[in-house]
């Protein structure tokens, strides 16, 4: 089984000491939320999900979900977990105490959805789309619509989804052919098939409320003419409990790669009784407000599996003795030392965690910047803090989606032949960790949104967001002696980014596939320095602990220090090869005849 | 009803413990601390006991540094309603910590003290034995149920041949075994609801005792490395090396 202990000091260091959680209790609704409860919060969210959702992730992966009769099973053990989840109070965390919610900033529900994910990624899915389904009624919904439905989906009793996809369309949601009619009873009658619907059908709660998107009879085409729906499972009587049965079943679930407790089923909707949710035909409007959230969640998905992947590999490093040590330190004693004094492997784990602790505090960051997006008084602060994020969304659901991925191929080489094996829990991970490069906009997409819709925002209004103040940081650093080894090649890669952004700005402007072209290398060179960012400021801080003392922690912020370096040395340098593609530009994309392929 | 319950801040069960490289201690420097595990289980009696009736409030309390208040927060959110911190930064010993329990007993007049068993730092299981002592009061000791009736407490304890009950009168002290109950986990709302649970905090001094260590610790090792273990070919060659190389028979 793969092995995980939430890292809390780490996560502490971040939201602490990196990023000053204490302020968030400034901000209007939040004067409750101190650091110290924020920490009494995630040390017990890390117990659940060591001692509960853990030791499901093997098991419910081996067992997978079962379908029968359009009623889906899912795996042993998942409803106590559930039940667990909700008694606690867990899926109210972030929600609006208006209706049951706890209140909690979004960077303790960023922390949340991490942890959840490291222990067991596929039981995350089931609370995950509640709180999108949530969000979407929450700021889109009829007041009737929020009385009825939205303590339901904070108390956890029922749960919710997200319908977008159809066998045609996936990414381009323009071409939807789910159909809203008019009806008299409840406002619409819903007819289509969705596909790919995750907690679509499922045991874990007795109503499930499903958000579908639909075109109503003469609207316009394309995305232009999509409107939003609620479909309950059954409908609420009148003292909201689960009543008659609605027009809305599971045809069957998919056999999938990974995250195979989580049910992706395939829904079809027989004139189902819907409720519209925002005004008509601005559907998509309303899936745009919720997909920074959206988005960082699936963000944060890669992240705790990285971070499951790193632990895991660290603990078999350290374990499995193989070799003798190549000039290095070697015990006399023992016919082969542990593999974690090979170069090649501390390469893996360091390649892994290197980035691993740069994407939460990213990620810490950008969840931070969403509650100052929401709750600053000052409407300058609340747009800049809205920038930001509209920034670095697609730049993380990019990075550390591609990072889990990267950091669980990373484990299962650490393990070896080990790694290949089911029981060991490593390549599950691996299987677990490709979706979220997929799903809520592929990474590709997300490269298309940086350069085609953020790069040239109101004139580079959010690049500025972003460049002004690691430039600010970079200037008041630069003869600091202890930074040398962080603040020059950030100061190196950021002027590469700059570059590259004039080049692809430049160049799209005037041919917009030069763009489409450059997008996926610009953005990994974009979360490269942002992550270089990152350590710049971690360095710093660890520098600053060291020298007041470190209150007994030397050896934390040391290490701290010492990760840093490696990433500067031996990760950050990726970025030239990124550059390079950049700047030769995609016309070698273009030659090959279609025909050729 | 009123009950006591002391709780101790302790290294993480998770973590793995390691020795100072001077040798005067165990690492504690950025190392996990959590509630001493049969604390947890003394904590979740209490709260059984409120939650059927019988109980009315419950008194948790730590000894230690200033860091113990968020051990007291745990048992706050547990479902303790309110703390007292003795705040020290001295390393308690049990006799010491008795004495102080023993003013607070005397302070709060509680029906019933529940402690842990041991706390997993030390091992030493001594300190619910010693609070009895020193109060006169009668102790169940290594319980796995506890049950309150007619102005009496019922403690089947676990002891090396099987179970053993005891009557006891109250007031009394109950020390918790593994087996007692198992700890809930504290919901969210509660974990809120903890931080405005009031905690006060006094010194040593306050209660009339001097925590100043009476024993010496003169050295602490990792215990030795299990040797790599052999291949023996008869019964007799086993015997024959026990007998020379183990010298265990
Ligand atoms: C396990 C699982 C769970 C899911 N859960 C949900 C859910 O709960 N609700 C829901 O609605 N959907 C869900 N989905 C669907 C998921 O969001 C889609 O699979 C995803 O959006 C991609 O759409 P698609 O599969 O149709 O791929 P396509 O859109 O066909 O894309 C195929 C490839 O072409 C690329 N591509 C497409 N268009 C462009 C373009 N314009 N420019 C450049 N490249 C392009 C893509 O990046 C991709 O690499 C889920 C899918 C899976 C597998
Ligand atoms: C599906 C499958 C089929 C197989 N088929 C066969 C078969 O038919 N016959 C057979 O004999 N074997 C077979 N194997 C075993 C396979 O060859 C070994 O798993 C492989 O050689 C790796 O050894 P290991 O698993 O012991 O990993 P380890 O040797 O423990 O390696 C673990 C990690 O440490 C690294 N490492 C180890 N030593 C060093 C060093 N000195 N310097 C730097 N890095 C080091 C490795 O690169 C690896 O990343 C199979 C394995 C699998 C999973």
């Amino acid at each position: 089984m793969a092995s995980y202990t939430a890292p809390l000091r780490d996560m502490r260091f971040v939201m602490h000491e990196l990023l000053d959680s204490s302020s968030l209790s400034t901000l209007p609704g939040y004067e409750q939320a101190t650091p110290e409860l924020m920490d009494a919060v995630i040390e017990e969210a890390a117990k659940l999900a060591q001692d509960i959702l853990l030791p499901l992730n093997l098991s419910g992966d081996a067992e997978g979900c079962t379908y029968e009769n359009g009623v889906v099973r899912t795996p042993k053990g998942f409803k106590d977990a559930y039940a667990q989840m909700i008694a606690g109070g867990w899926t109210s965390l972030a929600c609006d105490p208006e209706f049951g919610g706890q209140g909690m900033p979004k960077l303790v529900s960023t922390v949340f959805e991490e942890i959840v994910s490291s222990a067991n990624t596929a039981f995350g899915m089931y609370p995950g789309l509640s709180h999108g389904a949530y969000r979407a009624l929450h700021a889109h919904g009829s007041e009737a619509l929020k009385k009825q439905y939205l303590p339901k989906l904070v108390d956890g009793t029922w749960s919710g989804t997200m319908c977008l996809t159809e066998s045609q369309c996936g990414t381009d949601l323009g071409l939807i052919r789910t159909r809203a009619e008019p009806d008299a009873d409840s406002g619409f009658r819903i007819t289509g098939t969705k596909i790919f619907i995750s907690a679509g059908e499922h045991d874990l709660t007795e109503n499930i409320l499903h958000l579908v998107l639909a075109k109503l009879p003469g609207a316009p085409a394309g995305t232009r003419g999509i409107s939003l729906f609620l479909v309950p499972k059954f409908l609420p009587t009148a003292e909201g409990r689960p009543g008659a049965r609605n027009g809305v079943s599971c045809g069957s679930i998919e056999h999938k790669m990974g995250i195979k407790a989580s049910a992706t089923g395939v829904m079809h909707f027989d004139g189902a009784q819907g409720w519209l949710v925002g005004r008509e035909n601005s559907g998509m409007r309303c899936m745009f407000t919720m997909m920074n959230a959206a988005r960082l969640a699936v963000g944060m998905q890669g992240l705790g599996l990285a971070e499951t992947a790193y632990q895991s590999a660290a603990a078999y490093a350290r374990d499995r003795r193989q070799g003798k040590s190549v000039g290095g330190k070697t015990d006399p004693a023992q016919v082969a030392d542990p593999i974690i004094v090979h170069p090649d492997v501390r390469r893996m784990l360091l390649e892994s965690r290197s980035m691993t602790e740069a994407g939460r505090a990213l990620s810490y960051w950008c969840g931070m910047e969403l509650d100052r997006a929401e709750r600053h008084p000052d409407p300058a602060m609340r747009q800049e803090a809205d920038d930001l994020v509209a920034l670095l969304t697609p730049i993380l659901k990019a990075a550390l989606t591609d990072l889990g991925s990267d950091a669980a191929n990373a484990a299962v080489q650490v393990h070896g032949g080990h790694g290949y094996i089911h029981e060991w829990g490593v390549e599950q991970l691996v299987r677990d960790a490709r979706i979220c490069q997929i799903y809520e906009g592929t990474n590709g997409i997300q490269a298309l949104d940086l350069v085609g819709r953020k790069l040239g925002q109101d004139t580079g209004r959010l690049l500025r967001r972003f460049f002004h103040p690691v430039a600010e940081f970079l200037a008041a650093h630069e003869q600091d002696a202890a930074l040398s080894e962080f603040v020059g090649p950030t100061a190196k890669a950021l002027g590469r980014l700059q570059q590259a952004t004039m080049t692809v700005a430049a160049r799209g402007m005037a041919r917009p596939e030069e763009a489409a072209a450059a997008a996926t290398d610009y953005l990994r060179l974009f979360s490269l320095v942002a992550m270089a960012f990152m350590w710049c400021r971690m360095a710093e801080v660890a520098q600053r602990a060291l020298q007041a003392g470190a209150n007994g922690e030397a050896s934390f912020y040391q290490a701290k220090i010492d990760v840093g370096k490696f990433f500067m040395a031996r990760v950050l340098p990726r970025h030239s090869s990124h550059f390079q593609v950049v700047m030769a530009g995609g016309e070698t994309l273009m030659l090959l005849p279609e025909v050729a392929f | 009803m009123k009950i006591l319950v002391p709780v101790k801040r302790v290294v993480d069960y998770n973590v793995k413990v390691r020795v100072k490289a001077d040798g005067t201690g165990v690492e504690t420097a950025g190392v996990k601390m959590s509630m001493n595990p049969f604390d947890e289980i003394a904590i979740e009696e209490a709260v059984r006991l409120k939650e059927k009736g019988v109980a009315t409030e419950i008194v948790a309390i730590s000894i230690g540094v200033a860091a113990c208040s968020e051990t007291i927060r745990t048992a706050l959110a547990m479902g303790a309603d309110r703390g007292v911190l003795v705040e020290t930064d001295m390393a308690v010993e049990p006799i010491a910590v008795a004495k102080m329990l023993k003013a607070l007993v005397e302070k709060e007049q509680p029906q019933l003290v529940i402690l842990g068993k041991q706390a997993i730092d030390d091992d030493m299981s001594a300190t619910g034995q010693m609070l009895a002592a020193l109060l006169g009061w009668p102790q169940g000791t290594f319980a796995s149920k506890v049950a309150v009736e007619n102005g009496g407490i019922t403690v089947t304890r676990e002891v090396d041949g099987g179970l053993e009950t005891v009557a006891l009168t109250l007031p009394a002290v109950v020390t918790t075994d593994l087996r007692l109950n198992e700890p809930r986990y504290a919901s969210l709302p509660n974990i809120r609801k903890a931080r405005k649970k009031p905690i006060e905090t006094m010194k040593p001094a306050d209660l009339g005792v001097d925590p100043t260590p009476r024993l010496t610790v003169l050295r602490v090792t990792e215990p030795p490395k299990r040797r790599a273990g052999q291949k023996v070919g008869s019964v007799a060659e086993l015997v024959m090396k026990l007998r020379t190389e183990a010298k265990v028979i």
